[in-house]
């Protein structure tokens, strides 16, 4: 299916464009929830924010790759 | 090249900083300090807790100051290349993080333990395992230290091109557009500034994201189970 998707070509530019700009709808939503729960944490229970911040960034970061494959994909896949 | 200087600014900063260390630290050697401590007891303690915490927090401590130089020398204005957007930096540090916490593992537990330990998470009832295995076997041998990789690439390259491009726009809008687009000019150079500073926030978060992954992926690896 990967090199279906390498083979096809298509009269339509930048439909890489649409692509990534699908790709980054879920990533979008999920660092949205992601804040948010860990602002609302924040706020009701202060003395936590600094563990409730370190797993923050753990989270950005799995969230964040799956946005930045969709940048990184032209790269690898010809 | 911009890695070497990279590399020796690194190691300028840190053996001035080391050489003459005061019990009571001057300026210069108390910001290094807090750099390290923060390193200490945010990433490595934290995650790994103080026993195990205290064998890993040079490779930790390591991994955070170098990807932090190499990335920042994408903004300082002379070397205008970040080392970690070309991919051998981050194939170099994810493949160092990947055998280290391969082999933290196995010398724990032993192979077999070590397979068992991380591919049939305990408490889980035993059909679960037909999807929980594949999935755990592509994660922790392939995606992980392909998810380094790309992270680290892709903010950098991605932070280089936007900072790029906003420049470029002005220098466009401003020497050769029409009139009516004179005035964006100055729009894209406030943006571009605002980029720098993005770029240099990025800088440090993709070098604290890196090691406290590798935080978090060592104390995977070496977690009893409970």
């Amino acid at each position: 299916m990967l090199t279906a998707a390498t083979d096809a070509t298509t009269t339509i530019n930048g439909l890489a464009l649409v692509g990534y700009g699908l790709a980054a709808i879920g990533p979008g939503i999920g660092l949205g929830i992601l804040f948010g729960k860990t602002i609302e944490g924040m706020a009701r229970q202060p003395e936590m924010s600094g563990q409730l911040r370190s797993t923050m960034f753990i989270g950005l970061a799995f969230i964040e790759i799956l946005a930045l494959l969709a940048i990184a994909t032209p790269f690898f896949l010809k | 090249m911009v890695r070497f200087i990279a590399v020796i600014v690194f190691l300028t900063i840190f053996v001035i900083g080391a050489r003459r260390a005061k019990l009571v630290p001057g300026r210069f050697q108390s910001v290094l300090e807090m750099g390290l401590d923060f390193c200490r007891t945010q990433i490595a303690y934290e995650i790994l807790g103080e026993r195990d915490g205290k064998k890993y927090v040079p490779m930790i401590t390591t991994i955070f100051f170098a990807v932090f130089f190499f990335n920042i020398t994408g903004v300082i204005p002379f070397l205008n290349i970040a080392g970690t957007s070309v991919i051998g930096l981050p194939i170099i540090f994810a493949l160092w993080v990947y055998f280290m916490y391969l082999g933290q593992g196995v010398k724990k537990f032993g192979v077999g333990g070590y397979l068992k330990h991380s591919l049939f998470p305990p408490g889980v009832p035993w059909p679960i395992y037909l999807l929980l295995t594949p999935v755990e076997f592509l994660q922790v041998f392939l995606l992980r230290p392909a998810t380094l990789v790309i992270r680290l690439l892709a903010n950098m390259m991605a932070g280089h091109l936007l900072l790029a491009l906003c420049f470029a726009a002005t220098s466009f809008l401003f020497f050769e557009a029409s009139a009516g687009l004179k005035a964006f000019g100055a729009v894209t150079f406030v943006a571009g500034f605002a980029f720098f500073l993005l770029e240099v926030f990025v800088a440090l978060l993709q070098a604290y994201v890196f090691s406290i992954l590798t935080a978090v992926y060592l104390q995977m690896s070496i977690s009893e189970e409970h």
